[in-house]
């Protein structure tokens, strides 16, 4: 009897770093065709497509169907800030969902190699006369003069308000964050960064944001990451070495902002994503505990701390305590970002919420090699875009 | 002397220069920009509300590294005055972690931005510590 779930079917990340060689449709096109062999399958079985490559031009999805397969089907360009990779997939799914199709392609791709600061990285020049523009009637940019507009600024904001709300967290927290994620990364062949940097490398490195110096922030590179997900009713008739292969989607869960105090003057990653973690554990009828290991959105070292919070990994206000505990550490009792994370594997925007999905699949299949967290059941895979939107995937290994 | 203006619309200078907030007349949320509903509510009614000019730091970040054209390093705060969130500059006091603190107390100023090819000097607000 064919239940409602959703599998992921075949999944795949191209190595994230530079590739000079290639353009997104390469690299979009590269990942979606190993997720396809993946999967067993081929554009042929593709109900639906949904893509997204946030800093391109647009219609990436057209783009890669004229490079790995024309087939008329629905191609819907996904964009989402940072939670586009994840926002896609849930297209692809809610499509199977809404029983349109049975199966469906996902994928995110970026090329940001050497761009530098992505927000915050250009300030109009000032007018020759005083001119009043936007929604605050400012006369000139207010980068630098009414707060900071770079990321690495607004999420160190972010790591500072937890600080100050509940204590036991400083400078030298978030780079211990920083060093734990460097550490994995060195077991990663795909990460754009596999280097491991001392404490005191991390803290006194470049400064870019207090406290984030440059290691604590995510790596800008080129990469692509493409998912097929399958109904249950279509898995069924696949073979069992597919089923076995195949990794059940336990819960998919996207929000946006709920209105608070303040959430327009610095950004509240918090609350929409501990409403999406309520969300996701209620539907796949796990808890935080179960959990064998998280793959969550570190855009900044400042922001991994906050979100140990936000998931509920630890008891409200002691995350400090929690990650002091090497609790997030690969060794420990919840493994946080055992792929780099975003520090050092890297953040092609778009790709990203695939990626992610991705290292929790190795995982759960038992195909992750040197990094491999023995016995994993169960995974979550998190990613925030500011504006806000939070996509959350709970991942399960297969039962077949 | 030059005519001066706020840097932004929420800003009124005078003798006593402060932040002015529409407030959601129906449940009392706050915005420095123009809404066209509540975020909060949805309702469509809002009035003119001074905002406190004294607050205290509950996050900040020191600016090292910014777009070409923006003074670094510099302080961008969030300041909790009485119970309303004002992102900020921070001002007179040394850019450095030793000085600026989470908790610490400060007030509203203003700092001049420049002059225009008109001669109109545009005026910006900051906060700089109370005590």
């Amino acid at each position: 009897m064919a239940s409602d779930d959703i599998w992921i079917l075949g999944i795949n990340m191209t190595k994230f770093g530079k590739h000079a060689d290639k353009d997104t449709v390469d690299l979009a096109s590269r990942a979606a065709m190993a997720a396809l062999a993946d999967g067993g399958v081929t554009m042929r079985d593709m109900g639906v497509l949904a893509a997204g490559c946030l800093m391109g031009s647009g219609g990436i999805a057209q783009q890669i169907q004229k490079q790995i397969g024309q087939t008329g089907i629905p191609a819907y360009n996904v964009a989402n800030a940072c939670a586009t990779g994840a926002t896609a997939l849930r297209v692809a799914i809610m499509s199977i969902k809404a029983g349109e199709c049975d199966m469906g392609l996902a994928v995110g791709v970026e090329k940001l190699s050497g761009v530098g600061l992505l927000a915050g990285g250009s300030r109009k020049d000032d007018g020759k006369t005083w001119t009043r523009q936007g929604r605050y009637g400012a006369v000139a940019g207010v980068d630098g003069r009414i707060g900071t507009d770079t990321m690495p600024g607004v999420f160190a904001q972010v790591g500072m308000e937890y600080a100050h709300k509940y204590g036991g967290v400083d400078f030298d927290t978030f780079a211990k964050i920083s060093e734990k994620n460097h550490a994995h990364s060195t077991l990663n062949p795909l990460a754009a960064y596999s280097k491991r940097f001392t404490l005191d490398e991390i803290k006194n490195d470049m400064m870019i944001s207090y406290p984030n110096t440059r290691p604590m922030c995510s790596a800008n590179c080129d990469g692509g990451a493409a998912a097929v997900v399958v109904s249950d009713a279509k898995l069924k008739t696949l073979s069992l070495g597919q089923q076995r292969r195949a990794v059940k989607v336990s819960a998919s869960i996207l929000t946006s902002d709920p209105w608070q105090e303040a959430c327009q003057v610095l950004p509240d990653v918090n609350t929409l994503t501990r409403r999406a973690a309520e969300q996701a554990y209620a539907q796949a009828g796990v808890g935080p505990e179960d959990l064998d290991l998280v793959e969550l959105h570190d855009c900044f070292a400042t922001a991994e701390l906050v979100h140990y919070d936000n998931l509920m990994l630890c008891k409200p206000g002691e995350a400090g305590a929690f990650f002091d505990s090497g609790a997030t550490w690969r060794d420990g009792t919840t493994p946080v970002n055992v792929s780099g994370g975003l520090q050092s594997k890297g953040h092609p925007i778009a790709a990203t919420g695939i990626a992610n999905i991705w290292e929790v699949c190795h995982h759960l299949r038992g195909e992750a090699g040197d990094r491999q967290i023995e016995g994993a059941k169960v995974g979550l895979a998190h990613v925030i875009g500011l504006g806000s939107a939070c996509g959350i995937h709970i991942l399960e290994k297969s039962a077949a | 002397m030059s005519e001066q203006i706020p840097f932004v619309d929420y800003l009124q200078l005078g003798d006593k220069p402060r932040l002015i907030a529409n407030e959601c007349t129906s449940c009392g949320a706050r915005y420095f920009d123009r809404r066209n509903a509540c975020a909060s509510c949805f309702a469509t009614d809002f009035k003119k509300v001074d905002i406190a000019t004294e607050g205290t730091v509950t996050a900040f970040t020191i600016v090292a590294f910014a777009a070409p054209g923006i003074l670094v390093p510099f302080v961008s705060a969030i300041v909790d005055c009485d119970g309303t969130s004002v992102r900020t500059n921070l001002t007179n006091v040394t850019p450095d972690p030793e000085h600026v603190t989470l908790g610490m107390k400060v007030r509203l100023t203003t700092v001049p931005v420049g002059i225009d090819e008109a001669g109109t000097e545009a005026i910006n607000y900051a906060f700089e510590p109370a005590a």
